[in-house]
């Protein structure tokens, strides 16, 4: 069964279409990664699936709910965790947690809140302000209100953005806790490393398609190949290089200061200098060959 | 869980809302108290005994600070009711991000804007009647009537801060609320017999003002302190279909803001 199913939808602001005729269906109990550039249609698909933006074209199914009109149900059975901090800094850590947890109807709104602070591994500061939590702490909590009421499916908007690596690795735990739980995760992402280490399946998205899905493996497997060789040097090196090897039929990238031969498993002689780096094919030579965009 | 339904106006969804506002509001209502009580104190000393003791003795047979104490209730309820509406959407929309995570949630736009509009005139109703009791220290005797004072200042702080919703929804930018208060609520507070009759301007003045709600406001106050007229239950119609538009219009444009 899937807990998410969009056909066709197509969603536009203007002259600028962020969701361009998007199919996706999200199994029931999977992580799926929806990794993109910026401007990829990944927040908007997002809104799409809470009935905050409202599709031009298509369909839209959540939990069995249809959406727009059944919007509401849906939203009372999933866990949005936003892209920004929107916690209400004055109040009390605890009185955020009960408020979202009278929100989506908890009955019993004080056991909700012990376990999400126990989640959020927030107990000894449940009487603290929120703007008196460190910056992981603030992200904890804002993952643990999202799950207050316990949801069968839910939302991660970029959960990490714009955090510092501990924090992000922090935050990590607590997602993938979550998933071996069995709930139902699409989040969605730029950092390819978040979708690589927490996703069952990633979905690459730009222009508001998905041009790639599988899981992480298989991506790699099926555009990348086994390994990628990398070439440092001066401009003029690279440029030989890079040519040789795309008249050989190889897919080269610019990879920061080198350029990144991609499959160089299969390079013959002279194509892939000595003195390349060679290394296993990553998800990130996926990314930046389907999406041409750097990765992050 | 329980079951979120599917239904308009869930009194859950409502009081949901209305938890937050009282969770944040547990941080600032000293603050409130405060200006709200001292604020008409200073307006009685200044407009009640210092323009009544030199310039204006009695207004239409009151005492001029029995007259503006109990006017000021309006402006008590006006300024405690809109800009709140105004800033705080504004705020909470655009900056703080509140009403993403809310609307995250299984409540809907009418119902974000029900309770907020509910609890801003809650609060309203409450702190409108503050000068009123302020003036009972400067000699205003008290009624039966007053007792009904809190319901008149509710169901205009309705009107009010669906407005102030509806401007926030409306508005590009934070500045453009100067517009607002210049074109709209200074005169509406000016002109609504607070502090002057509204019987010794022009005509044409005299039958824009029966559109102020405010003006309405005011007199519902002063016939509850000095006995209610056959008039009453007109101009307490006006303010339910005041606050009723307002909730509407409200509602309307938040809609728009906030689904994309």
């Amino acid at each position: 069964m899937n807990a998410i199913e969009m056909r066709g939808v197509r969603k536009a602001f203007g002259e600028i279409t962020a969701v361009d005729g998007l199919d996706l269906d999200v199994p029931a109990g999977i992580c799926l990664g929806l990794l993109g550039p910026n401007g990829a249609g990944k927040s908007t698909t997002m809104r799409l699936l809470t009935g905050q933006a409202l599709a031009d074209e298509g369909e839209i199914n959540v939990l069995g709910h249809s959406l727009p009109a059944q919007a509401k149900i849906a939203r009372g059975e999933m866990g949005v965790v936003p892209q920004l901090d929107n916690l209400d800094v004055d109040v009390t850590v605890e009185d955020n947690l009960s408020v979202y947890a009278r929100l989506y109807r908890v009955k019993d709104v004080l056991q909700a809140v012990e376990r999400s602070l126990e989640r959020a591994r927030l107990t000894n500061r449940r009487k603290d302000a929120v703007d008196k939590l460190s910056g992981g702490m603030r992200r904890r909590l804002l993952l643990a209100r999202g799950l207050v009421h316990e949801p069968k499916l839910v939302l991660l908007d970029e959960p990490t953005v714009g955090l510092d690596p501990q924090i992000r690795t922090e935050l990590w735990s607590l997602i993938d806790s979550l998933r071996e739980g069995g709930s139902t995760i699409l989040m969605s992402t730029h950092y390819i490393e978040e979708a690589q280490r927490l996703a069952d399946e990633v979905a690459l998205m730009t222009a508001g398609k998905i041009i790639s899905r599988g899981k992480p493996s298989d991506l790699i497997r099926e555009h990348a190949g086994t390994e990628t060789a990398e070439i440092y040097g001066p401009p003029a090196r690279l440029a030989e290089v890079r040519g040789k090897a795309e008249a050989a039929g190889f897919r080269v990238r610019s990879a920061g200061p080198a350029i990144a031969i991609v499959g160089s498993e299969k390079a013959e002689n002279g194509v892939v200098p000595e003195d390349a780096v060679r290394r296993a094919a990553s998800l990130e030579d996926v990314f930046v060959l389907l999406t041409g965009e750097e990765a992050e | 869980m329980s079951k979120v339904g599917a239904r308009r106006l869930e009194p859950a969804a409502i009081t949901g809302v209305m938890s937050r506002e009282v969770a944040n509001f547990r941080t600032f209502w000293k603050a409130t108290t405060f200006s709200s009580v001292l604020e008409p104190i200073i307006y009685l000393l200044a407009f009640g005994l210092g323009l009544g003791a030199t310039l204006v003795d009695r207004v239409n047979g009151l005492e001029y600070v029995e007259f503006v104490g109990t006017g000021m209730v309006a402006t008590a309820v006006i300024f405690s009711s809109a800009f709140p509406s105004m800033f705080g959407t504004f705020v909470k929309h655009r900056f703080q991000n509140t009403y993403d995570a809310i609307l995250a949630a299984p409540v809907d736009v009418e119902e974000l804007v029900t309770a907020e509009v509910l609890w801003i005139s809650l609060r309203a109703g409450f702190y409108g009647c503050f000068p009123l009791i302020v003036a009972m220290g400067f000699g205003l005797d008290p009624s039966f009537g007053m007792l009904l004072v809190p319901i008149f200042a509710f169901v205009t702080a309705l009107g009010f801060s669906g407005f102030g919703i509806a401007t926030a929804a409306t508005v590009g930018k934070i500045d453009h609320f100067n517009y607002v208060t210049t074109l709209v609520i200074t005169p509406l507070f000016l002109v609504a017999g607070t502090f002057f009759p509204i019987d010794q301007l022009p005509d044409g003045a005299q039958a824009v003002a029966q559109l102020n709600p405010l003006h309405h406001l005011v007199e519902l106050v002063r016939h509850s302190a000095f006995g209610f007229e056959s008039t009453d239950l007109i101009r307490f119609g006006v303010l339910v279909v005041f606050a009723v538009a307002m909730w509407r219009l409200a509602v309307n444009r938040m809609e728009k803001r906030m689904i994309d």
